[in-house]
C-alpha cells in the first residue's frame, strides 16, 4: 500500500483547472453504438446514448471495468465507427465523416503497445507522425525532422532516437510511441490502456507528462483506462462505463462515490478525498471472508 | 535520425544496378564456351550502336541468342519473385510470408497447368491460366485466414501451407495419369528452372506485367511502412488499409503468376532476398521494394550461372541451387541479425 500512496502523491503535481468558458473541442452528444453480425441478428454487445464535452487542455477519463464499452467509445470518437444515433464532433466537424488523412490530422490514437515485426530506430518511428501531411513517397523535408525531433524532446526521450525500438523498456518505448503521436500535431490526443504495461514509477512519468502537454501544447486528452487512482488524480472528467451504459459523468470527486464504484468494479473499496480536493481509492481486504 | 532522402535512395539503387550489370556480363562469359570479358564488352558496345550484324555469328548465337534471352528472364523472375515476397512480408506482419510459402506459387503452377491441359492450343494460356491460379490461391488463403471478420497471420499461414502441399499433390497426380499427353515441362514447375525459352510474345506480357505490378507496389511503399506497425495504427495515422491490401495482393499475385509461367516454382527468392536487403539497408518500404528487385535479380543471375556450370555439360533446376545455396545464408543473416 505504501508504493500505491507514494505514487498518488507524487502524482498530485501543478495542476490548474481548465476554464470553463473556453470552447468545447470535443463533443459526444447521446452517441450509441450495436455490434451486430448481420443486420437482423440480436447485437453482442450495445453501448447506450453516452454524452461528455471536452474542451483543451483538459484530459477525460474513460473508466470501467473490462468490457464495459471503453473502447467502443474508443472508437467512436476516433471515427472508426460511426454512431448509430447521436453525434460525436470534433470542433464542430463528424468525426466518422472526415477522410482519412484529415483525421490524423487532428486525432492521433496511441494504443496499447504493439509488437514491431522489424527492426527500426526510434527516430525513424517518430517521423511516421508526419504521414498524414506527407505528399507520394513521404520523403521526410527538414521540417518534418525538426517537429518529430521537437516531440521526441518533449516526452523526454531525445536519446533514444538511435536505439533500436526492439531494444526499448515497456515505459521507454511508449515514450516513443507517445512522440509519434505528437508528431502528428493532434488537437486531439487519444490513449487506450497507456499505463497497462508500464511499473508505478513510468505510469506516474507518462500521466505527468499528458497532463503537462495538455496544459502547455493546449491539446485535449482522453485516456481509456481500468485504474482508479490514475484517474482520480488526473483526470478533470470522469467518464463511468459498466456494461456499455455510461452511469455517470463529472468531475472525479463527483463520480467516486463509495457504493457506486464498489459496485461497478465488484470489489470493496475505501473512497476519501485527499487534501487537493481529489478522492483516493484504496482497496479493501474482505476480513473475515473467504476470498477464492 | 537519419530519413530516407531520394539521394540515398538513389545511390542504393545505381550501386546495385552496376552490381547487376557486372554479374550479367560474369553470367555471359561463364558457360560451355568460354568468351573473354574484353569481347564481351566490344561487342555489347557494337550491338548498342546498331551495328550487331558485324559480329561472328556462333558468338552471337551463343551470347546474345541463348545465354542473354535467359539471363533477362533470370532478371525479371528474380525481382518479381522478391518484391512479391517483400510485400506479403509487410501485409502480414509475418517474417516468413512468401508466395511459396503461402501457396501463391503452388496455385499458379497449378493453373498453368490446367490450362495447358484445356487449352493447349492458344499461346498465352500459360500466364493467363497462372494468374487465375494465383489470385483464386491468395483469395482462398485469405478467406481460410480470417477470423470473426479479422485477419489471423497464423492460420493465414497455415491455410497457405496447406494449399501448397495439396497443390504439389495434384500435380503430382496430374503428371503421373496424363504421361501420354506431351507434359515433359511440367517437371520444372516443381523445381523451378530457367531453360525453357520464352516467345516473344511473352517477353512483352512479362515485361510490361513486371512494370505495372511493381509500379503499383512501390506506390504503396510508404503505406507499407506504417502496416508493418499495425493495421489499426496505420488507419489512424491516414493509410486506407482496405486500399493498400487490394492493391497489393493483386500486385503481388501478378508477380508471382508471371514468374511461375515463365521458370515454375522457384523457392527461396521471395523470402530470402527482402530479408537480407533488410539487414543491410534497413526496413524502409521505399528503399526495400527497388532494392529487393535489384537484389532478387542478381541472385537469380547468379545461381543460374551456378547452375550452368557447376557440373559441365549437365544443367541443374535454378530452383535447386536457389534452394541449396538459400538455407545457409538465410541461417547466417538471421544469425546475424539476432546479436
Amino acid at each position: 500500500m505504501s508504493t500505491h500512496e507514494t505514487f498518488l502523491q507524487a502524482a498530485a503535481g501543478r495542476e490548474e483547472r481548465p476554464s470553463r468558458d473556453q470552447a468545447v473541442r470535443l463533443n459526444v452528444e447521446q452517441a450509441s453504438y450495436a455490434y451486430q453480425v448481420t443486420a437482423q441478428a440480436v447485437p453482442t454487445f450495445t453501448l447506450g446514448a453516452t454524452s461528455f464535452q471536452a474542451r483543451e487542455r483538459e484530459i477525460v477519463a474513460i473508466l470501467g471495468p473490462n468490457a464495459s464499452g471503453k473502447s467502443t467509445l474508443l472508437r467512436l470518437i476516433t471515427g472508426t465507427i460511426a454512431p448509430l444515433s447521436g453525434r460525436v464532433e470534433l470542433d464542430g466537424q463528424e468525426t466518422s465523416r472526415l477522410d482519412l488523412r484529415t483525421r490524423a490530422q487532428l486525432i492521433a490514437v496511441v494504443h496499447q503497445e504493439s509488437p514491431v515485426v522489424y527492426p527500426s530506430l526510434a527516430g525513424d518511428f517518430v517521423l511516421q507522425g508526419r504521414f498524414p501531411y506527407g505528399r507520394a513517397l513521404r520523403f521526410a523535408n527538414r521540417q518534418d525532422i525538426e517537429i518529430a525531433r521537437n516531440a521526441l524532446a518533449q516526452v523526454g526521450g531525445e536519446h533514444l532516437a538511435k536505439r533500436n525500438i526492439g531494444e526499448l523498456s515497456g515505459g521507454e518505448k511508449q515514450r516513443v510511441i507517445l512522440a509519434r503521436a505528437l508528431a502528428q500535431q493532434p488537437r486531439l490526443i487519444l490513449l487506450d490502456e497507456p499505463t497497462l504495461h508500464l511499473d508505478i514509477g513510468a505510469q506516474v512519468e507518462l500521466l505527468e507528462r499528458l497532463r503537462q502537454l495538455a496544459q502547455e501544447a493546449r491539446y485535449t486528452v482522453v485516456v481509456v483506462t481500468h485504474e482508479l487512482g490514475l484517474a482520480a488524480e488526473f483526470a478533470d472528467q470522469v467518464v463511468l462505463l459498466q456494461h456499455g451504459r455510461c452511469l455517470r459523468v463529472g468531475t472525479p470527486a463527483v463520480v467516486y462515490q463509495k457504493e457506486l464504484l464498489e459496485q461497478v468494479f465488484d470489489a470493496p473499496l475505501d473512497v476519501e478525498i485527499g487534501p487537493a480536493g481529489r478522492p483516493r481509492v484504496n482497496l479493501r481486504a474482505r476480513r473475515g471472508e473467504d476470498i477464492t | 535520425m537519419q530519413p530516407l532522402t531520394l539521394r540515398r535512395l538513389l545511390w542504393t539503387c545505381g550501386g546495385l544496378s552496376a552490381l547487376l550489370l557486372a554479374c550479367v556480363v560474369l553470367a555471359l562469359k561463364l558457360g560451355a564456351v568460354p568468351i573473354s570479358v574484353t569481347d564481351l564488352i566490344l561487342d555489347l558496345g557494337r550491338i548498342a550502336i546498331g551495328r550487331a550484324n558485324e559480329l561472328p555469328t556462333e558468338y552471337r548465337l551463343i551470347v546474345f541468342d541463348l545465354r542473354l534471352p535467359r539471363i533477362l528472364l533470370g532478371i525479371m523472375v528474380g525481382a518479381a519473385l522478391s518484391v512479391s515476397g517483400a510485400s506479403f512480408q509487410a501485409l502480414l506482419r509475418n517474417p516468413l510470408a512468401d508466395p511459396y510459402v503461402l501457396g501463391v506459387s503452388s496455385g499458379a503452377a497449378l493453373g498453368s497447368i490446367l490450362a495447358l491441359i484445356i487449352a493447349p492450343g492458344f499461346a498465352l494460356i500459360t500466364p493467363l491460366g497462372a494468374f487465375i491460379g494465383a489470385i483464386a490461391t491468395i483469395a482462398g488463403v485469405y478467406f481460410l485466414g480470417r477470423r470473426e471478420g479479422q485477419l489471423d497471420s497464423t492460420t493465414l499461414l497455415l491455410g497457405g501451407i496447406i494449399c501448397a502441399s495439396f497443390f504439389s499433390a495434384i500435380i503430382m497426380f496430374l503428371m503421373t495419369t496424363l504421361t501420354g499427353r506431351d507434359l515433359r515441362g511440367m517437371v520444372f514447375w516443381l523445381m523451378g528452372d530457367l531453360s525453357t525459352p520464352v516467345s516473344a510474345g511473352m517477353q512483352w506480357i512479362f515485361t510490361v506485367g513486371l512494370i505495372a505490378g511493381i509500379g503499383a507496389i512501390y506506390s504503396t511503399s510508404a503505406d507499407l511502412n506504417l502496416l508493418l506497425t499495425g493495421e489499426r495504427e496505420a488507419t489512424h495515422l491516414g493509410v486506407d488499409v482496405t486500399r493498400v491490401k487490394l492493391v497489393v495482393y493483386v500486385s503481388a499475385s501478378l508477380l508471382t503468376a508471371l514468374a511461375v509461367s515463365a521458370s515454375g516454382a522457384i523457392g527461396y527468392v521471395g523470402l530470402l532476398i527482402p530479408h537480407a536487403v533488410r539487414l543491410i539497408f534497413g526496413s524502409d518500404y521505399r528503399l526495400l521494394i527497388p532494392a529487393s528487385a535489384l537484389c532478387g535479380a542478381i541472385a537469380i543471375v547468379l545461381a543460374d550461372t551456378l547452375a550452368r556450370t557447376i557440373v559441365p555439360p549437365t544443367e541443374l533446376p535454378v530452383g535447386a541451387m536457389t534452394a541449396m545455396a538459400g538455407a545457409p545464408v538465410f541461417i547466417y543473416l538471421l544469425r546475424r541479425g539476432l546479436r
